[in-house]
């Protein structure tokens, strides 16, 4: 009986060390570039969540942080993943083709 | 390219010669034109990176060799896919033309009027091409892929056209 209320309390005590569900789970997602656009960006983006960048053109893109927290190469048909390391409004372009951009939300 | 060439090609491209047919170009010869537009590009960019000590302007090239060069292969594949045959027409010889001159005129330039020249040309040889692009080359496109590759064609080049507006203002 001691020993089972001993591993009760243990375990309460397990899951009191997780954190919130909310946080626990990272999020990726998917930002498609074609035809010299970015696809839609996800909307809801947290601090830790990923996206993989899918180049589906025929044409060397970059996907590029203006404030340069992230900036990968993207060869044609290439993919690549991004972490993202902050909240608040990023925006974005491709190096090559600055006319290329968009911006993503990060709560 | 010499303004008279440039004006030329420009009345070709946009239909005024009797070039091309009363409808417009077929789907053959736009192919022809877009393919030797991006090949003089490409050339023009080579002849720029052997010459030019410019950053900017080395920059500005190298990215017309790697983007012209990755369009004109879509447009080969494109072609083989649909069992078309690019065909030669008064466009492209007009251009290429005007191209050989503007090459010949830039062989005799050093330094910072290599520069100038071929980045200005470059702005006139973007929007002259895409002028053409959007008043008929795509508008008379049937293919929808053809069509297709030209709006991003279009989309590419103006960015391209923007770019060497860029670099030009800043070699004034």
């Amino acid at each position: 009986m001691r020993l089972r209320l001993a591993l009760i309390a243990a375990s309460g005590a397990a899951l009191l060390l997780l954190p919130p569900p909310a946080a626990a789970a990272a999020h990726t997602y998917t930002v498609v570039i074609d035809k010299m656009k970015f696809g839609p960006v996800p909307a809801g983006l947290r601090k830790g969540d990923s996206i993989v960048w899918v180049n589906r053109d025929f044409l060397r893109h970059t996907a590029t942080a203006a404030d340069r927290s992230f900036d990968v190469d993207l060869p044609a048909g290439a993919k690549a993943t991004t972490v993202i390391g902050r909240s608040g409004a990023i925006p974005f372009v491709c190096r090559f083709h600055p006319g290329m951009r968009g911006v993503l939300q990060v709560k | 390219m010499t303004k008279t060439a440039l004006l030329c090609a420009a009345a070709l491209l946009l239909g005024s010669a009797p070039a091309l047919a009363a409808d417009g170009p077929t789907d053959p010869q736009i192919a022809h034109i877009a393919y030797t537009a991006g090949n003089i590009d490409v050339v023009a960019a080579k002849q720029a990176l052997a010459r030019s000590h410019n950053r900017a302007v080395r920059s500005f090239a190298q990215q017309m060799v790697r983007d012209h060069q990755a369009v004109n292969e879509k447009a080969l594949a494109l072609v083989k896919k649909l069992h078309v045959a690019p065909e030669d027409n008064a466009t492209s010889q007009g251009l290429s033309k005007a191209a050989s001159a503007e090459l010949a005129k830039l062989a005799r330039l050093k330094g910072a009027a290599f520069d100038r020249e071929y980045v200005a040309n470059e702005v006139a040889f973007h929007k002259t091409v895409n002028g053409a692009l959007e008043s008929t080359l795509i508008p008379s496109a049937k293919n929808g892929e053809l069509k297709s590759l030209l709006e991003t064609g279009l989309t590419l080049f103006r960015e391209h056209q923007m770019h060497a507006e860029q670099v030009a203002k800043a070699l004034k």
